[in-house]
């Protein structure tokens, strides 16, 4: 009963002004949409930015270093072990690459209940012959069923079947960069030399584009039989292996962990690639700046338009309280005011938002770095509806709140008396 | 002894701005019910402050008020509010009424914030009270399409609703024509003689003063005759 009275004042209030009430809910819309649509864009690229590097990239990978021993038989000694020892020139010992007892690794890794997957891979340097030039590349053994599982390398074959690889023996996927510096067609034979100075041919079944042009003009793909062969190395030769997890974040302190119960190399995402960590954030940070500021300028519009409002009704305010409405009744119907603006206001500004990024999702955005993108990227995370939603009520709120405490302090008396 | 509705004890009142004045000095009085009495004086001699006293919208003075034998020195704001809201009647000299809202809801307002009555009890005895004030037939129209004596009524009506113990009017008559005045003192007589309804009505018209029961003379904030 109660609630309706104030309830029924608000909305005559409104009603009274609905041009500038109208305004004021164009304003919160406004600023909802484009938080919406802003944020939405600005998450979306940034996903897809990320995945360039981070959807290829191994949350653990564990390999071997070419380094020298971190200790030496001097500091061994029972002799020097009080003493300090200083040697020069210290030496990596010409141990391999190859990681040894793989197969025992990879299957404690796999009954690990944090790993999501696994794929061994093989890293080879060789030159791809060019008539008599040499051009660098490295060519990445890989098991492709496995990759192709954990890194969607699908994703990146822009021409050909990446299964190819592993039903046509002796076959490569090239990179689209080092594809076009050799004038190679599919079906193409091409002659690469191994850094043991063995020259193999091998035949040509696909491109893959990966979206950074550096990486394309240098490495190709082979099968990690097919590798093997290349290195002339057995059947259980492999340089790395790529972990997934359930939990990216996680990474670093399992990293550590099957660093020492392996005695191998281990190395995560975050180390590798700290720095797509911070643009995202930064951008996000600025997405939501705008987005909050946008909002911010709706909730000053409330706030004039509550202001008039008051000065306006100043009359109706006094005679409300004269006839036995409290500070706080007053209070409440200006706070409504301001509420009602906000939620309807706010609405509007979700659905238009997701309109607007729905629309944005359409618009056509093809570029050589990004093979599989066809539109601009969207994220529709409802985090953001709510976020926009919860922050519409809070602006308005407060916008609402300085006049309304002004309007529940108006002394009628003097009013009143000022006829 | 006739049942005290207000009584006001050694009230005094001071503007402090800009300098120290004292404009109401020792006021002391009773209102019986039943009473109609008015409050007559010169410009500037208080009676307007002391009615705004009396009514409870000023709360800074000296003294005690009781009103139905409440005393209202030292009550919170809201429960001033609800004093005036239930106790209270209010006519001033301007009408005061809501454009937003018609004539009905206008004298409704009160009714629904004391919430005593539901919403169909009380739009009927809205339209009973605008029936004494024979202006049931504007009920439905907005305040602005009624001229200022039909305004004053539905004022009156509104002063009503709650059946309050007193009704106080601030120069009620101040802006009306003879004829609407004419109108005006003679439901406030109706009211008294009928309806054994308190009133107390500040005014400068000494006609209309003459013919209550009972008239305060005010003079440089005090009480000179009563």
């Amino acid at each position: 009963m109660k609630f309706k009275l104030i309830k029924d004042i608000s909305i005559a209030l409104l009603l009274a002004r609905w041009r500038q009430t109208l305004i004021a809910a164009i304003g919160v819309t406004f600023g909802i949409t484009m938080f919406i649509a802003l944020l939405s864009f600005m998450t979306g690229l940034n996903d897809l930015l990320d995945g360039l590097i981070l959807n290829r990239t191994p949350h653990i990978r564990l390999y071997n270093e070419i380094q020298p021993t971190k200790s030496q038989p001097t500091s061994l000694h029972p002799d020097f072990l009080s003493s300090y020892n200083f040697i020069s020139s210290v030496k990596p010992k010409n141990d391999k690459l190859e990681l040894y007892n793989n197969a025992s690794i990879i299957k404690t890794l796999l009954s690990d209940p944090r790993v999501s997957g696994v794929a061994s891979k093989i890293t080879a340097q060789v030159f791809y012959n060019v008539g008599t030039i040499d051009l660098t590349g490295v060519i990445n053994g890989i098991d492709v069923v496995n990759e192709n599982k954990l890194f969607a390398f699908e994703q990146y074959v822009v021409a050909g079947n990446y299964m190819d690889l592993e039903l046509i023996p002796n076959s490569i996927l090239l990179g689209k960069g080092a594809a076009e510096k050799m004038l190679a067609n599919i079906g193409d034979v091409i002659q690469v030399t191994t850094t043991k100075g063995e020259r193999i041919p091998l035949k040509v079944v696909g491109f893959f584009q990966s979206g950074l042009q550096e990486i394309d003009k240098v490495q190709s793909y082979a099968s990690i039989s097919t590798t093997q062969k290349l290195l002339s190395e057995s059947n259980n030769y492999i340089t790395d292996i790529q972990i997934k997890l359930y939990d990216m974040n996680n990474a670093p302190t399992i990293a550590k962990e099957f660093q020492e119960i392996f005695e191998v190399e281990a190395i995560d995402i975050q180390t590798a690639n700290s720095q797509f960590e911070t643009g995202s954030s930064v951008r996000s940070l600025i997405s939501y700046a705008v987005g909050i500021t946008l909002l911010i300028v709706a909730g000053f519009g409330i706030y004039n338009i509550l202001n008039m409002m008051i000065y306006e009704k100043m009359d109706s305010i006094a005679i409300l309280k004269a006839t036995g409405f409290s500070g706080k009744d007053v209070n409440h119907v200006f706070i409504t005011i301001a509420l009602s603006i906000g939620i309807f206001g706010g609405a509007l500004g979700l659905l238009f938002g997701f309109g607007l990024s729905a629309f944005i999702d359409q618009i056509p955005f093809n570029t050589e770095a990004l093979p599989t993108i066809e539109t601009y990227p969207i994220n529709y995370n409802p985090k953001f509806y709510f976020i926009g939603g919860v922050f519409s009520i809070i602006t308005t709120y407060f916008a609402g709140y300085f006049p309304s405490r002004k309007a529940s302090k108006i002394d009628p008396v003097i009013i009143i008396r000022g006829k | 002894m006739a049942d005290i509705v207000l009584e006001a004890r050694n009230i005094n009142k001071y503007f402090h701005d800009p300098i120290e004045v004292k404009v109401l000095s020792d006021i002391n009085f009773t209102l019986n019910k039943g009473e109609f009495v008015s409050i007559i004086g010169k410009s500037g001699c208080g009676k307007s402050t002391l009615l705004y006293i009396l009514s409870t919208m000023d709360t800074d003075y000296e003294g005690e008020l009781v009103i139905d034998n409440q005393l209202l020195k030292l009550k919170k704001e809201n429960e001033l509010a609800r004093v005036r809201n239930e106790k209270i009647g209010f006519v001033f000299q301007f009408h005061y009424l809501l454009n937003e809202f018609n004539v009905l809801k206008n004298v409704m307002l009160p009714g629904l914030k004391l919430g005593k009555l539901s919403q169909e009890e009380l739009e009927h005895k809205a339209l009973e009270k605008l029936k004494i004030l024979e202006i049931e037939k504007e009920a439905l129209k907005k305040p602005n399409q009624l001229s200022g004596g039909q305004k004053q009524r539905v004022a009156i009506a509104r002063a009503l609703i709650n059946e309050p113990i007193i009704i106080m009017g601030d120069e009620p008559t101040g802006n009306l024509d003879k004829k609407n005045s004419e109108v005006v003192f003679n439901i406030f007589q109706e009211l008294a003689q009928e309806f054994n309804q308190t009133l107390l009505i500040v005014t400068h018209d000494n006609e209309f003063a003459a013919r209550t029961n009972r008239i305060i003379e005010m003079q440089d904030g005090r009480i000179i005759r009563m």
